[in-house]
């Protein structure tokens, strides 16, 4: 792999950066894998990356039906935190914000991780309570974290509203200052390159339409362009279509599959170094550094493979940006679209061991897939590379719905689950 | 923005005056306490989740807030039918 450095940016820029390395290859196949990881996003490549790196098996293909990081990866809101209430997603969450903290450095590549702060926005009683809670939960696990009166609010954000003429005042905040956002694009695509230079096969628009199952056991998949697949293990991680996949392997998941929609408006002049998020009146909002205001919208009440969202939604979501920042109410949105979140009724992910032997998924992440994308690849390598579950990824087993061991992060995932 | 039928008002509405309620014909175990925790779990959490014809319960929240089962296909969202609840639909999966 060629290796990306200032010094190396002076040398190409002198043959006029016509002789760039191609970031990745675009391999036929092989006939048989150690492991097939289905599904191209942020969270695959990641598995693929320290299936590699961490446990030395490189003879891994990533199956990806459209282009790598084309599905929620690209579109979500960037988002990174670790604020989780319960010790188990506090862990895996905190988990991917250590590896966040060094991912530029491991892949030699730029993910524009920028540790800007997040502000959960509380403007009930009730809410300042969970926020409190949430807040020493996160201190007892090692987790930054601070309450704010709206006073400090204020100075972290001073062109939002807050006074007591909204309809619902804001009353104080959590603020975690090692979060912030990543270049989502980058982070695909650093992982994609990382994986790609240690001998994995990133096979894109190729689509699996086919397990193949041998007396409960998986042995291979079949694609629509290169027929069978061998497999020794295969890594599920399809997000909104992982029911789908579990339809193939013929087991239900405690899966829903919602479009979520996000927009940016035009790019304007710095006006937000900050994320927000707010529960209670539903939006956040982040500045992305070319300047467009990033807002997400929540999830669509009904079921939808769609990769669009509904207006009702987005009016919705603008009233209360416009409510909280009466200054955005002139900007002109730009774009907007959707991505399909497989929403977990405990609002926690699923990564997990399955029906099928030697079937594993990666799924369930709903709203805040993104956030993990470091410390879901890494600890579902783990699990991949050794047959049994990595501790951090245990207590997400799917059998948790049947015995009861459910995770209850509906406060923490936060907006829109 | 999806323009629904209410089989009990007999008119359309708009989207915004209903509320989707999952997916519809769960039968709810006659035994409860019989329930093994596989089966009780699958009951209250497992579900169908397809892309392409689903059936699911919606409500008409801001209307006459009765409950209604409707066909739909999750991928290019087109409404197959509306029917009452206790009646069977008539779009079925292949």
């Amino acid at each position: 792999m060629q290796r990306y450095s200032g010094f190396g940016l002076l040398k190409h820029s002198l043959t006029h950066h016509e002789n760039w390395q191609r970031t990745w290859r675009n391999p036929t196949p092989k006939k048989q894998y150690d492991v097939v990881i289905i599904g191209g996003g942020g969270h695959g490549l990641a598995t693929a990356y320290y299936l590699a790196k961490e446990h030395g098996i490189t003879n891994v293909a990533v199956i990806e039906k459209g282009y790598l990081g084309g599905g929620n990866t690209a579109r979500n809101t960037t988002i990174v935190r670790s604020n989780y209430l319960w010790d188990e997603s506090a862990h895996l969450y905190e988990h991917a914000m250590k590896l966040w903290e060094g991912l530029s450095q491991d892949l030699n590549y730029n993910v524009m991780f920028s540790q800007r702060g997040v502000l959960n926005l509380g403007h009930t009683l009730q809410d300042m309570r969970d926020i409190e809670r949430r807040v020493n939960a996160n201190r007892l696990n090692g987790i930054d974290g601070e309450v704010l009166d709206p006073q400090q609010v204020k100075e972290i954000v001073p062109h939002m509203d807050c006074s007591d003429n909204l309809r619902y005042p804001i009353m104080g905040a959590s603020w975690q200052p090692r979060g912030g956002v990543a270049r989502h694009d980058a982070v695909a695509w650093g992982f994609a390159r990382g994986a790609d230079s240690f001998g994995v096969d990133l096979i894109q628009q190729t689509e699996v339409t086919d397990l193949i199952i041998e007396d409960g056991t998986i042995t291979g998949v079949k694609t629509n362009k290169y027929g069978e697949i061998k497999a020794g293990r295969v890594g599920c991680v399809v997000a909104g279509n992982s029911s789908v996949l579990a339809k193939m392997a013929g087991f239900d998941l405690p899966l829903e599959s919602h479009p979520l929609q996000a927009l940016v408006s035009e790019p304007i002049k710095p006006i937000l170094d900050t994320v927000v998020m707010s529960n209670h009146v539903h939006g956040y909002v982040s500045q992305s550094d070319k300047g467009d205001l990033v807002i997400g919208a929540g999830i669509d009440g009904y079921t939808g493979y769609g990769q669009r969202g509904s207006y009702p939604t987005i009016e919705h979501t603008v009233q209360a940006i416009v409510e909280l920042f009466p200054i955005f109410s002139r900007v002109r949105m730009n774009r907007q679209w959707g991505g399909i979140v497989d929403t977990c009724p405990d609002a926690c992910p699923i990564i997990s061991k399955t029906p099928v032997e030697n079937l594993f998924f990666n799924c369930g992440w709903g709203t805040g897939g993104f956030k993990a994308t470091p410390g879901a690849g890494n600890v579902f390598a783990a699990s991949l590379a050794k047959g049994e579950m990595h501790p951090l990824a245990e207590p997400f087993s799917m059998f948790r719905f049947h015995d009861g061991a459910l995770i209850d992060e509906h406060g923490a995932a936060g907006v829109a689950h | 923005m999806f323009h629904i039928y209410c089989p009990h008002c007999a008119e359309y509405r708009e989207e915004e005056e209903f509320h989707a309620a999952g997916q519809a014909h769960i039968a709810r175990p006659l035994d409860p306490e019989a329930c093994s925790d596989k089966e009780w779990g699958e009951y209250m959490f497992f579900r169908k989740n397809p892309r392409g014809i689903h059936h699911e319960l919606w409500v008409h929240a801001a209307g006459c807030r009765k409950f209604f089962n409707m066909t739909r296909d999750t991928q290019t969202y087109e409404i197959k039918e509306v029917y009452k609840i206790g009646e069977k639909p008539s779009v079925v999966a292949e």
